[in-house]
């Protein structure tokens, strides 16, 4: 794979961040709406329609209403639609259908800062969308003040984490509907099975293992854990398998995109 | 110094070889062009010129810097209008410019200055707030224009840069880059028409298959591979075929036409207007049209 200069990596890459937040600043009304009214969706038909199935959760020795268990897994998976729609579909749109990144590399930006430009920006509107979010459920209990706030900055790392893959897929892809494929075997699996809408702890083991693998796993432990203060792993394994995901996955993105936009 | 030196460039795709070891120079001042058919070179040459492809092998120095190594200091010198529309259809006309100026970390009072009159020169200062999506393709191309010169350059680098223009937006482009050339830019220019480089360069290379096949300035190249003066003379008899061949006439025998390559007012054109011109001869000046058919054949290409 190519070889990666570190002179070829330099903050030079905020302009296209800007340049993608100048864009999305003309649809950014209708963009926060999404995560503004979906959590009060979720909470609405789980708590109306299915707690009454469910009545109260068992989750790291405590005894939770059902929404109030949901509630932060809402916030995570928010997270990681956000970043990784964000790399894949809008970022493909971008290289392959509006031939910004072509424009791009014509000046003095390198393709490693293009890369990185689109991953971090995915990231930040992944925090953005989470702030959003916790506008409505730190008002309605489901989150603690101030501690959920913390959810902010953790959405920014988990938004890296789901970036990175999403854009290490836009490397490898040739059209853009492939993405079914992905979203079908990868992210679906992952917002079922990472402690999302039932406790890992509840299931067989050996599934239970299936789901440490899965980085949204570990952003809904975390960000659980800030809202209302339990969870059964340990914070800091977490987070470090989160930024090992992000380093293995942000190498992986840049091998794949370099070696398709490099002619 | 030259503001281009490509020395022995080979770029190849898998097996495929598009640029076959070309070596070439463009002086400061220049009007340059790379003239070929689809699939010549021509935009692969271009896209090692400002780094956007590495170099298979060879050597491409650009302002003295190598294209390898100060890729970053090159680029910041240069202006790219490529063939594609890569302009930002989310962005307005001057959105387009500012935004553009910032990854040359222009600063911002200059780049607003150079937009405005970059607007003005294009004659795009009515649809500064236009989307370029409503652009038609004319404009769409001046405003890419205007924004591969937004940071200044000392050399602007146009691939194909009319193709597909209807004829008064090709005059237009054409306008604006012959007041860049009085102003002393340099440039370099791929196109397939031949007109345009005939009209707008100083030296062109011609190139086929990934070589470059001929150089020089357009007039000399037309009188080295044709003619000044052509005649063209549609079915022509079994008469003057012996005349040209007992003659030694330049000709090139196309079956349904003969070509004559003439000198202009000389013995062999008043010759040929008074034996065999009784139905059909066309008169003109050579172009570089036929340079470039005598050169690369007149066979359909894939």
């Amino acid at each position: 794979m190519n070889r990666l200069k570190r002179t070829d990596i330099t903050l030079r890459f905020r302009h296209i961040w800007v340049r993608n937040l100048i864009t999305y600043h003309r649809i950014w009304k209708v963009n926060f709406l999404v995560p503004l009214l979906e959590p009060g969706f979720y909470i609405l038909a789980f708590g109306l329609g299915f707690s009454g199935l469910v009545g109260r959760v068992n989750y790291a020795g405590m005894q939770l209403e059902y929404t109030r268990f949901m509630a932060p897994a809402l916030v995570a998976t928010a997270c990681m639609w956000n970043s990784f729609f964000e790399t894949t579909y809008t970022s493909f749109v971008r290289m392959y259908y509006q031939k910004t990144f072509d424009g791009i590399l014509a000046t003095p930006v390198s393709v490693e800062e293009v890369i990185i430009a689109e991953i971090v920006w995915a990231a930040s509107k992944a925090m953005a969308a989470v702030a959003v979010m916790l506008t409505v459920l730190i008002p309605l209990g489901y989150a603690n003040f101030p501690g959920a706030l913390l959810c902010i900055p953790l959405a920014f790392l988990g938004g890296l984490a789901f970036a990175s893959i999403g854009m290490f897929f836009t490397g490898l892809i040739p059209t853009i509907d492939m993405f079914n494929l992905p979203i079908f075997l990868f992210i679906t699996p992952m917002f079922l099975f990472s402690g999302t809408f039932f406790p890992v702890s509840g299931i067989p083991d050996w599934a239970g293992i299936f789901s440490l693998v899965f980085p949204l796993y570990h952003l809904v432990e975390l960000t659980r854990f800030l809202c209302i203060g339990a969870m059964e792993s340990r914070p800091l394994f977490n987070l470090a398998y989160l930024l090992l995901f992000i380093m293995v996955f942000g190498r992986l993105a840049l091998g794949t995109m370099k070696r398709r936009l490099i002619k | 110094m030259s503001i281009i030196e490509a020395q022995h460039v080979i770029k190849r795709f898998d097996r495929f070889t598009a640029v076959d070891d070309i070596s070439f120079t463009v002086e400061r001042g220049e009007f340059f062009a790379l003239l070929g058919p689809n699939g010549a070179g021509k935009t692969s040459t271009i896209r090692m010129i400002y780094g956007f492809s590495p170099l298979t092998s060879g050597r491409m120095k650009i302002f003295g810097l190598d294209i390898g190594a100060d890729w970053r200091k090159i680029r910041s010198r240069l202006g790219v209008c490529q063939q594609e529309n890569t302009l930002d259809p989310d962005l307005t006309v001057a959105q387009n410019l500012i935004i553009y100026s910032r990854y040359f970390e222009m600063d911002r009072s200059v780049a607003r200055r150079r937009a405005e009159e970059l607007l003005e020169f294009f004659a795009l200062t009515g649809k500064r707030d236009a989307k370029v999506m409503e652009l038609s393709g004319g404009l769409a191309k001046r405003l890419q224009l205007a924004r591969a010169l937004m940071a200044e350059p000392e050399l602007l680098i146009l691939d194909e840069p009319t193709t597909g223009l209807d004829p008064q937006s090709r005059h237009q482009v054409w306008d604006r880059l012959f007041e860049l050339k009085k102003r002393g830019l340099s440039m370099v220019l791929t196109t397939h028409y031949m007109d345009e480089a005939e009209n707008l360069c100083d030296r062109l290379v011609i190139m086929d298959h990934g070589r470059i096949i001929a150089e020089g300035r357009p007039h000399d190249l037309i009188i080295k591979h044709a003619a000044e003066s052509v005649i063209e003379i549609d079915g022509p008899s079994e008469e003057l075929r012996n005349y040209v061949k007992n003659h030694a006439v330049e000709h090139d025998d196309l079956g349904e036409r003969l070509i004559i390559y003439a000198e202009p007012r000389g013995e062999l054109e008043s010759q040929v207007r008074e034996k065999f011109c009784v139905e059909s001869c066309r008169f003109r000046a050579g172009n570089l049209e036929d340079v470039f058919l005598r050169l690369t054949g007149r066979g359909l290409r894939e």
